[in-house]
């Protein structure tokens, strides 16, 4: 098992014909593209259709990946799930928050799960990929890992796969203020999905969803975590690189997060290089 | 994108929030005039930079009458004025907000943010304005009142009355209130703000509700559709490498430390810092060069981190995953030789070709370390500053 993406994954990209989304596509298995205008049309052999609902219709797609450009890229969110797609998955970076906000609130009632946006997708090892997370450093395992970051998660897969434990599903949710899928909805498919046999949590500074996922596991949550959180050098006031990473009015610092998830029994480890070991010396116990 | 205060209350204004009448002025011989203009026993001089605690620094001066106010503003003027938010190196001053006087009764507070755990803006109220609003949360957080906005439908009246009963008004005072709020409310959406903050919101002696502070913050993200605020922007605010470096979509920022770093992907590079430090050196900034890390990028990132003379060694940290290695280190290579960077550089990167590409680095005869680990690329670069005395040529 994996959570949210595998083999029966019939994936749709929104934005196909742009530049990332073509060469995103071409690594992924995919079903077909949505670019309006270009309906009727094809793309590298993947039929395109000018809306979602078209392209659900002619292709049984389960699940869209969206490339749109930052000014559209809401609306594309919406569009997934008013065509009533269960996972949308948006890449984009830039997505004005107010925009998000809206499409956050469109959202609810309704039985698309989002994750992202700005975020590097998700990847069931071996089975399915939704995303741009690189297929070639993953493999087969035992370890779930939930992130904030893009790059980051891929040094986390990196080290895992070095020590032979492999993942199960990557699941990067992204380094913006609103996001679709929190790190307690990715931990609640972990503890239901029995070939995670752990986790790895990858937070930053910024907000306080590291420390909402502190009271979960420590309530709710029976698997070994190991815990890294970027930023524990970062200034106050910056905004570092993500539109959410940023210690305001004191709150949001590597320290409080850190704190708080060692306090919920989590294995947080000070140095992103120890988090496979730590992982295995987890799995080893 | 930050403004200053006097910024921040002309957009309020125009979308109907009441502030003190006034002006800014850049230079004091403009002082005199202003004031005279605004008449009444008392003006307030104020040092506009984008930092709070202004008026504990000293950047804010009660006077009476113009020829007072001149004399205020060129104190101010050209001063560098230190707050608990400026660092010890302060900002300089080079505006200032001249304002009417007011007879005030009561200082109330009032912020807009958006709610990162619900989703949505909140708006808060407290009764005890005038101090820093993380102070009363710490302390009495009872005595902030909030309501949750639906993005839906917005800021309702009846949300509004609400917190101004909370603020303990009463009788016209309530109207004026909600009459404020949602003007308040109005100013987020239409400029795509992330922060609208008045602290004080007064009341005066005689009734009325006006912003006597206001920060405003836009959403970055959102800039695009508002050519009108872009020219808000106030570069001389901003670090100087900072500016150039957004020029060429390259997340900097300048920090303390002796070693330069540049990293693909925001995560990684904090956590990339985190291990310098972690490794006993300092960093000296924090640079995402993206996802592409094309050699024009590589070629930016490196001109702008060896502009800061305190770089002594450098570390590149680059996860392709789908990136070329061995095209990352002709764009290495080639960077360091146009720029004739001298210092040690420590480089760890993964992608396809990485053998290929540690091969093309160490062949090139150019003052560049790999490692195969971020663990043992930290400790390297840090020995290697340890060592380097000299900056770039």
């Amino acid at each position: 098992m994996a959570v949210l993406i595998d083999r029966s994954t019939r994936l749709l990209v929104q934005g196909l014909t742009g530049r990332e989304g073509t060469f995103h596509a071409r690594q992924a298995t995919v079903v077909g593209g949505v670019t309006p205008g270009k309906g009727g049309t094809t793309h590298e052999g993947w039929p395109v259709f000018d809306t979602v609902a078209d392209a659900v219709r002619e292709t049984g797609a389960n699940a869209s990946v969206i490339f749109v450009p930052p000014a559209g890229a809401a609306d594309a969110v919406m569009e997934a799930a008013a065509a009533g797609l269960p996972l949308a998955v948006c890449i984009t970076e830039g997505i004005p928050t107010i925009d998000m906000m809206r499409a956050l609130a469109f959202l609810k009632g309704r039985a698309t799960r989002l994750v992202g946006p700005n975020c590097p997708g998700l990847i069931s090892a071996g089975r399915a990929k939704a995303g741009i997370i690189p297929g070639h450093i993953c493999r087969e395992g035992r370890v779930g890992i939930v992130s904030k970051s893009g790059t980051l998660t891929y040094e986390a897969i990196h080290q895992l796969t070095g020590l032979g434990l492999g993942q199960t599903t990557c699941i990067g949710i992204g380094g913006d203020p609103l996001i679709g899928t929190s790190f307690i909805d990715a931990l609640t498919l972990f503890a239901a999905d029995d070939q995670t046999e752990a986790v790895v949590l990858i937070g930053e500074i910024g907000g306080t969803a590291e420390e909402e996922a502190a009271r979960f596991i420590e309530t709710s949550f029976r698997k070994p975590v190991v815990g890294f959180i970027a930023g524990q050098t970062a200034p106050p006031g910056r905004r570092m690189g993500h539109a959410g990473a940023i210690i305001a009015g004191g709150q949001g610092t590597a320290a409080e997060k850190m704190d708080a998830l060692t306090a919920a029994g989590v294995r947080v480890v000070k140095s992103p290089a120890e988090i496979g070991r730590a992982a295995a010396d987890l799995l080893a116990r | 994108m930050k403004i200053h205060e006097y910024q921040g209350k002309e957009v309020l204004k125009r979308h109907g929030v009441p502030v003190p009448r006034g002006r800014m002025a850049v230079a004091a011989e403009d002082v005199r005039a202003v004031a005279v203009e605004l008449g009444g026993d008392t003006v307030v001089v104020k040092a506009q930079i984008h930092a709070g605690g202004r008026g504990k620094g000293g950047g804010v001066k009660v006077v009476s009458g113009p020829g007072a106010a001149y004399d205020a503003a060129g104190a101010l003027l050209g001063m560098t004025l230190i707050t608990h938010q400026t660092g010890p190196e302060g900002r300089k001053v080079g505006r200032v907000l001249i304002e009417e006087g007011l007879r005030i009764s009561r200082e109330l507070y009032l912020g807009l943010v958006i709610d990162r755990s619900q989703g949505c803006p909140v708006l808060m109220v407290s009764p005890d304005g005038g101090v820093e609003i993380e102070k009363v949360a710490a302390e009495t957080p009872d005595r902030i009142f909030k309501v949750f906005i639906d993005p839906a439908l917005g800021l309702l009246p009846f949300q509004a009355r609400a917190l101004a009963f909370r603020l303990g008004l009463a009788g016209d005072q309530v109207a004026k209130a909600v009459k404020l709020m949602m003007a308040v409310w109005q100013t987020f959406l239409a400029t795509d703000a992330s922060l609208v903050e008045i602290n004080p919101l007064v009341v005066t002696e005689t009734g009325d509700l006006l912003a006597l502070d206001a920060k405003v913050t836009f959403d970055d993200n959102a800039l695009y559709r508002h050519p009108d605020l872009k020219g808000y922007r106030d570069l001389s605010e901003e670090e100087p490498l900072e500016i150039e470096a957004s020029k060429h979509s390259l997340n900097y920022i300048k920090l303390d430390g002796t070693i330069g770093c540049m990293v693909n992907g925001a995560g990684l590079a904090m956590a990339t810092m985190d291990i310098i430090k972690l490794a006993g050196g300092e960093p000296a900034n924090f640079l995402d060069v993206g996802g592409g890390a094309s050699a024009e990028q590589i070629k930016n990132a490196f001109r702008i981190l060896m502009s800061d003379p305190n770089v002594r060694a450098v570390l590149i940290n680059i996860f392709g995953g789908i990136l070329r290695c061995d095209i990352l280190a002709e764009g290495l290579i080639a960077a360091v030789n146009d720029l004739r960077v001298r210092v040690p550089i420590v480089i760890r990167m993964e992608g396809t070709n990485v053998a290929q590409g540690k091969q093309m680095l160490q062949a090139s005869g150019l003052n560049f370390t790999t490692a195969d680990t971020m663990a043992d690329a930290a400790e390297r670069v840090v020995a290697l500053a340890g060592q380097s005395t000299s900056g770039v040529h």
